[in-house]
């Protein structure tokens, strides 16, 4: 009657990876806007992972012809105890269903929310589509880092090729002296025993007998100690680590004064998570530093960055020779590929915007590679002007006026040319 | 007075039992096999080739998603049922099922690798036996679905959705399936095969029509007088002639603006529909039948010798989980169909006398002649109705329950005793008629001469009414049928109750 068994394992799992690209295209608008919340609410070195999506149930309910609650209904239930005919039974709250009828919904989870998980190249496609990256890009920030394997030590498991013989031997070694210790102190003790029985004057046979019996029988103990055990052998390690290429620090700039409002400042977020990403790609360690300005300016840690808010004016430069004396402290420039990015509205105390200039003209913008600014309001004031100049005749440098998420993309455009180039 | 299993069962256990680590392999796998279709052959069942797929955790959630076929088209429903199902088997909630069993010829059946061999062992029994037998032999099996094509067919409806999103874009046709599976529910043939309406009825029929036509066009009838008679002649001579059941199969005739791919989309939710139709009939029976026959092959071979102790241990610690029966919950089917095959059996074997005054016919008969027979000619209602024995209601304690929402209370209305055992019968019987669960609704006519909009009639049986979705699900029965579509809910004297309307949205 057998007609086969057939191992199904290896052909591919997956097969619905169709019906799951239906799903989200469906529901792409929820999906965008989990996306949004959780870029809002994650720290910018923490973008690249996956993400629960909630969606209401209501939403996703196929609807069929049923029966609606009213009307005669009869259940039979087992496992009656205590009713007679005729009895009486006050109705169950909530609901017209009695035991088991009624509106549970068919897979038992009632009518709270649909939940499941994005993954992670799921999170980044939706990520990078409100950003209106184009799509040699996102394959290039989306991808994986190489990787290169890595000696760490010795483990008890691995493959043949990369037994260790040296450890195993020596762990062999002391596993024989270990388990053969108490045989072999025994063995010394019942060889002295059997010389003095032998040196007696009137030897008696059967002691001796004995005594031989049992130095036999621990010199077979001692033989049956395996000389090479399973668990004596070890492996060199070997792990796999990201393919270093080199170190980056990005700085983060950004005007704090009471005119940068939430929405400014998640559109200032999404530039520094897009060129965070950009770099965490090309550079085997990121380091982050923020630096946050209104008169005067200050590092401080990422939170305080995006969530304090300070009034009063603006002075632009004090940022920029903080971010300078960092530079000079922490990260020297033979070592450190500097980014700078920097998120403003644009205002600026009168006299100091020629000073910014002047300073990235001429101390900061030789020091890193790649400064980008985006001003997060319209209006071109006397910074805008002041960085206009400084940007024709600086090829690292980028600005752009930006008003949604769509449009950081452009700032970073020559950079990503560059480095898909290079 | 039992026959056949002491014969089987004999004083001095024999030979050596089958070897029973709880790791499976596949020649161990063979040798359980060979040694159940033994002692089922034994039996006498009768089953479709049978070929055992070894498949992951993971597998096992594509097949949950695709409703348990190893092919089917895509359409994002199969996708969240997927999350679903991955949601909670990751967080624990739920077990995987220990197997899939397609009713295809060969018939399928799906061992999950996690499993242990006393397991796979069950699962073969069970699924490759039990359900197999019974999707070979039971009557709404072999009328309504042909096993041996329907792998061939959901490959071909795979291909062609693919085609047609290649074709029409994927919304389009997403739409079209979104439409139909909300009509999946009825777009069954309740009573007769489509099929088996010949081509000549089917072209008589026509003809029929198209005189009748004919007859509209005819100058002598317009110049008549009394036109109000004739409108109400009209009104009579409807279309279509008789209420029409299956809605899928109306609209796949007869919508007006359907193209000739969306016709067949429509038929394709329509077929497999129909194959998932006698499953949604006969589920106590066909768990019952499976649950009873691993439970009779295993011990049959226990007796024999050819199974350990803890191999029995395993096994029945599963087996008493799976038919377990909470007190005051939902009746489990398992138990249920379970029960009532032992029960059978009992009352073949060695009845009491009130057996043999409720069941005349098979008290004392053989009892594997007549589980056969019941096998074969019953679905789960008219099984109930018919062998539901007072002996198992009062096992069961079984009682009904009568909720009218008119009354402030709910109402004991049988319980297992001598009064109460028929109603009891008869009302558990309800329970599992198809035709009482779901609503019945009706194509009733289309007003071909006016608006061309479609009629159907919800025929309101214990003033049960129409759910919430009754609206959505109308609008997308005027997608299908591209004019205003009307839904009247009637009671048993024709009196309307409620009149729902959606008209198709143009874009």
């Amino acid at each position: 009657m057998l007609q086969q068994i057939i191992d199904r394992r290896l052909s591919g799992k997956n097969k619905s990876i169709g019906n799951r690209e239906r799903f989200l295209k469906r529901y792409r608008e929820q999906i965008r806007a989990a996306v949004r919340r959780a870029v809002g609410e994650r720290s910018i070195r923490d973008v690249d992972r996956g993400e629960t999506v909630t969606v209401p149930r209501k939403d996703l309910s196929e609807p069929t012809f049923r029966h609606g609650p009213g009307g005669v209904r009869e259940h039979v239930i087992p496992g009656n105890r205590e009713y007679a005919r005729g009895d009486r039974i006050k109705r169950p709250q909530g609901g017209a269903g009695v035991a088991g009828g009624g509106n549970a919904s068919p897979d038992g989870q009632g009518e709270d929310d649909f939940a499941f998980t994005l993954s992670r190249e799921e999170f980044m496609h939706y990520f990078f589509e409100d950003l209106a990256l184009p799509n040699l890009i996102r394959t290039q920030l989306a991808e994986t880092p190489e990787f290169k394997f890595r000696r760490a030590g010795f483990t008890g498991d691995g493959t043949p090729n990369n037994i260790h013989v040296l450890r195993s031997m020596r762990g062999a070694l002391g596993r024989r002296i270990a388990l053969g210790s108490e045989h072999r102190r025994k063995l010394t003790d019942l060889r002295a025993a059997l010389a003095e029985a032998r040196r007696r004057p009137e030897p008696q046979a059967g002691d001796i007998a004995a005594l031989e019996a049992e130095m036999d029988r621990l010199a077979r103990r001692l033989r049956a100690i395996p000389y090479l055990d399973p668990i004596d052998l070890r492996y060199r390690n070997r792990v796999r680590v990201p393919q270093p290429i080199s170190k980056a620090v990005m700085f983060c700039l950004m005007d704090v004064s009471g005119s940068m409002d939430e929405a400014r400042k998640d559109i200032a977020k999404r530039f520094f998570i897009l060129l965070y990403l950009f770099l965490t790609r090309h550079y085997e360690r990121t380091e982050v530093v923020f630096i946050r300005h209104h008169t005067q300016a200050d590092e401080v840690d990422e939170h305080d960055f995006f969530h304090a808010t300070e009034s009063g004016g603006t002075v632009v430069s004090s940022a920029l020779i903080l971010m300078q004396d960092i530079i000079r402290e922490r990260y020297a420039a033979g070592d450190w590929n500097i980014y700078g990015a920097q998120a403003s509205d644009g205002d600026n105390w009168g006299q100091d915007s020629a000073k910014c200039r002047e300073l990235l003209d001429t101390s900061l913008l030789p020091l890193v590679r790649y400064f980008a600014y985006v001003q997060v309001a319209e209006g071109q004031q006397s910074l805008w002007e002041e960085y206009a100049r400084v940007a024709t005749e600086n090829p690292n440098f980028a600005m752009r006026m930006i008003a949604g998420a769509s449009d950081i993309y452009p700032v970073f455009r020559d950079l990503f040319r560059r480095e898909a180039a290079a | 007075m039992s026959v056949t299993l002491q014969a089987c069962a004999p004083v001095a256990r024999a030979a050596q039992p089958l070897p029973c680590p709880s790791e499976w392999t596949f020649e161990l796998i063979d040798a359980y096999h060979d040694a159940i279709a033994r002692t089922a052959r034994s039996f006498g069942l009768d089953t479709y080739a049978n070929q055992l797929e070894i498949i992951t955790a993971e597998q096992m959630m594509d097949a949950y998603a695709s409703v348990g076929m190893p092919v089917n088209y895509k359409h994002w429903s199969f996708g969240k049922q997927f999350i679903a199902t991955e949601r909670s088997y990751r967080r624990g909630q739920m077990g995987l099922a220990y197997e899939i069993v397609i009713n295809s010829d060969p018939c399928i059946s799906y061992l999950m690798d996690e499993n242990t061999l006393p397991m796979q062992a069950l699962v073969i029994a069970h699924a490759a036996y039990g359900h197999n037998s019974f999707f070979k032999g039971n009557y709404l099996f072999r009328m309504w679905t042909d096993a041996s094509s329907i792998i061939d067919y959901l490959v071909y409806a795979r291909t062609y959705i693919a085609e047609c999103e290649e074709k029409h874009g994927i919304e389009a046709v997403e739409q079209m399936l979104d439409s139909c599976h909300a009509l999946m529910d009825q777009g069954v043939d309740r009573y007769r095969r489509p099929q088996r309406l010949s081509l000549a009825q089917e072209k008589a029929r026509r003809s029929e029509r198209e005189i009748y036509l004919q007859q509209q066009v005819n100058d002598l009838w317009r110049t008549l007088p009394r036109r109000t008679d004739r409108r109400a002649d009209a009104g009579r001579a409807r279309f279509p002639e008789e209420p029409q059941e299956n809605i899928l199969y109306f609209i796949e005739k007869h919508a007006p603006l359907l193209e000739p791919w969306q016709r067949e989309v429509v038929r394709i939710v329509r077929k497999v529909a129909q194959y998932f139709y006698p499953q949604r009939q006969t589920q106590v029976m066909n768990e019952g039948w499976a649950t009873f026959w691993h439970y009779t092959l295993l011990n049959s071979m226990y007796d024999e010798g050819l199974l350990t102790d803890g191999f029995m241990l395993e096994f029945l610690q599963s087996h008493t989980s799976v038919v377990a029966q909470p007190a005051g919950g939902r009746l489990n089917p398992y138990a249920l169909g379970f029960a009532m095959m032992r029960d059978i059996r009992r009352i073949c074997e060695s009845p009491t006398d009130e057996d043999r005054l409720w069941f005349p016919d098979i008290a004392g008969s053989d009892w594997r002649t007549t589980l056969d027979y019941a096998m074969r000619n019953f679905k789960d209602e008219s099984f109930i109705g018919q062998f539901l024995s007072p002996e198992l209601m009062r096992r069961f304690r079984l009682f009904a329950l009568r909720d009218d929402q008119a009354q402030p209370d709910l109402e004991v209305s049988a319980i297992h005793d001598e009064a109460g055992y028929r109603q009891l019968r008869e009302s558990l019987a309800r329970q599992y008629d198809i035709n009482h669960r779901e609503p019945n609704i009706q194509v009733w006519s289309v007003d071909t001469r006016g608006d061309r909009s479609l009629t159907l009639r919800h025929l309101q049986q214990w003033g049960r009414p129409l759910n919430q979705d009754a609206d959505e699900v109308l609008r997308h029965v005027a997608r299908l049928w591209g004019f205003r579509v009307v839904l009247e809910s009637v009671d048993g004297t024709g009196r309307e109750l409620k009149r729902r309307e959606a008209s198709p949205v143009r874009d």
